[in-house]
């Protein structure tokens, strides 16, 4: 356990000194800063932030944390000639990799709505925010497990960012429309559990008003999420989609030849 | 003491590892010789778990490799290649190292001094040429005192004198009745270690002797004319890699 927090430690020591690490956190804080002065209407920035979240988090998460796996490789390799297991190497990369990212969130876009939007949408905005670097830091790690060449990982992760921002959604639609004579509310509330980023946009849309537009299907979401069961709920998800893919990874980094 | 039974790996068609078995017990200085290939880095990395084996299991001082990780306490590694952290300095991977391992063991800084190390603390390691990294890799596998010394082309890359430094550290550490892996392709840098030898060929292990064993069946008296004798006598293609030594 010690020896996992002194890993822990280096890595995310490493990671501070990367420069790619503070340009993220000084991105998120320069443009959340700059909604917040330049709407009126706070809730409006909040709204534009939300796009920029559910966007620009999921793919900094994936990216930033394949590279940063491939070139820790060496000192996985030199660790594990260490009296360290491979599920201890594996998890302590992924807490310094996952603070990093949970750090320059809170700083980024925590402080900004700390001073704006001190109430329960900015709150679920930064919570969302780090839930899906959370989610997304770990589905990066079994993509990166399970290539062994670089190219391909970062491929990868590049084309489960477009599934999970583009392509999920395009399916869902087309589902919809399919579909359109029966009645898909539940349906969609499952479905859209399959993808952390829909669930996070739906989760931070029904704290603001604008889900009265959404009409009968909004109604019913907001009955849904509105309540402290749909909070949980959200939660609870995110972390399954933060846990699985870690859990896989662990079962396949133990297998894997260095 | 190191207990190898039926390992058996394959990486695609290539049958890296077939069916070895061998028992290493204190005290022996074994070399682990065969051509490019023929799975000597492979067994090293089994031994150490980097590598997963397909089939067979290996035991260390009694225990199971896949029951606990404990057991590299009592191993000291020197890769063929030393591949660290380029942003790490010198000094930094040290303290890593001590902390991972924490302070159970007695420390070893004779190499590191005679390597004069300490004058490099604050060099990172990605400037470091390919000889320095070798010195690096050898301290740090002396550095806790290990029972096991697992060693893959200790002197490949380092100067004369550093060479003949880390052989007299490793005669030294033999004498203390360590059980001591090395493989090289330099016969003449075994023959004063060795007391036994292995040599493996495309994943098979071909014979595993004692030096006095092979001396009075070749009646040579130089290891490497030995081997070239076995080699010629047995497997006639794979001679010419060997670096015969005068």
């Amino acid at each position: 356990m010690i020896a996992m927090l002194k890993i822990s430690k280096y890595v995310l020591y490493d990671i501070v000194r990367n420069k790619v690490m503070i340009a993220y956190t000084l991105f998120l804080f320069i443009a959340s800063m700059s909604f917040f002065q330049m709407e009126e209407n706070s809730s409006k920035a909040v709204l534009s932030l939300l796009n920029i979240v559910l966007i620009v988090v999921p793919l900094v998460s994936l990216v930033f944390s394949t590279i940063h796996w491939y070139n820790s490789y060496e000192f996985i390799e030199l660790m594990l000639t260490q009296p360290i297991s491979r599920n201890k190497m594996l998890l302590s990369e992924y807490s310094g990799v996952s603070t990093s990212l949970i750090i320059a969130m809170l700083i980024g876009l925590g402080i900004p709505v700390l001073i704006y939007q001190f109430d329960a949408t900015g709150i679920s905005l930064v919570l969302v925010g780090c839930m899906l670097s959370l989610v997304f830091a770990s589905i990066a790690f079994l993509a990166s497990v399970k290539s062994r060449d670089k190219a391909r990982g970062i491929g990868v992760a590049l084309l489960l960012w477009f599934y999970f921002t583009l392509i999920f959604d395009g399916l869902l639609i087309l589902l919809l429309f399919a579909f359109s004579d029966y009645p898909l509310e539940k349906f969609t509330l499952i479905v859209s559990s399959l993808n952390p980023i829909d669930l996070g946009r739906i989760f931070i849309m029904l704290q603001m008003d604008v889900s009265a537009l959404m009409g009968y299907t909004g109604a019913i979401y907001k009955d849904f999420f509105g309540s402290s069961l749909g909070l949980l709920y959200t939660l609870g998800i995110m972390l399954l989609w933060s846990v699985v893919p870690l859990w896989l990874s662990t079962i396949a980094f133990r297998k894997k030849d260095l | 003491m190191i207990r190898i039974q039926n390992i058996r790996k394959r990486f695609r068609k290539l049958h890296a590892l077939n069916d070895i078995n061998v028992e290493f017990r204190n005290g022996q200085v074994i070399a682990l010789i065969g051509p490019n290939g023929s799975g000597k880095t492979t067994l090293i990395k089994c031994i150490l778990g980097l590598v997963k084996p397909d089939g067979g299991e290996i035991f260390c001082q009694d225990q199971s490799i896949n029951e606990s990780v404990q057991y590299r306490n009592s191993i000291g590694y020197m890769p063929q290649i030393g591949r660290y952290p380029d942003n790490m300095k010198v000094g930094q991977l040290f303290k890593l190292l001590r902390d991972v391992r924490g302070n159970k063991t007695q420390i070893d800084e004779e190499l590191y001094f005679k390597f004069k190390l300490d004058t490099i603390v604050h060099k990172p390691m990605r400037t470091l040429s390919g000889g320095t990294r070798q010195k690096v890799s050898a301290a740090l596998a002396f550095l806790f005192n290990p029972d096991i010394l697992i060693l893959d082309e200790p002197t490949a890359g380092l100067d004369p004198v550093s060479s003949e430094v880390l052989k007299s550290k490793i005669i030294a550490e033999k004498d203390k009745g360590k059980l001591i892996l090395i493989t090289s392709h330099v016969l003449s840098d075994l023959e004063d270690l060795t007391t036994d030898i292995i040599y493996l060929h495309e994943g098979k292990m071909l014979f595993f002797k004692s030096i006095t064993e092979l001396r009075a069946e070749t009646g040579e008296e130089k290891l490497s004319k030995s081997i070239a004798w076995i080699m010629q006598n047995q497997t006639r293609n794979e001679v010419r890699y060997l670096k015969i030594a005068k």
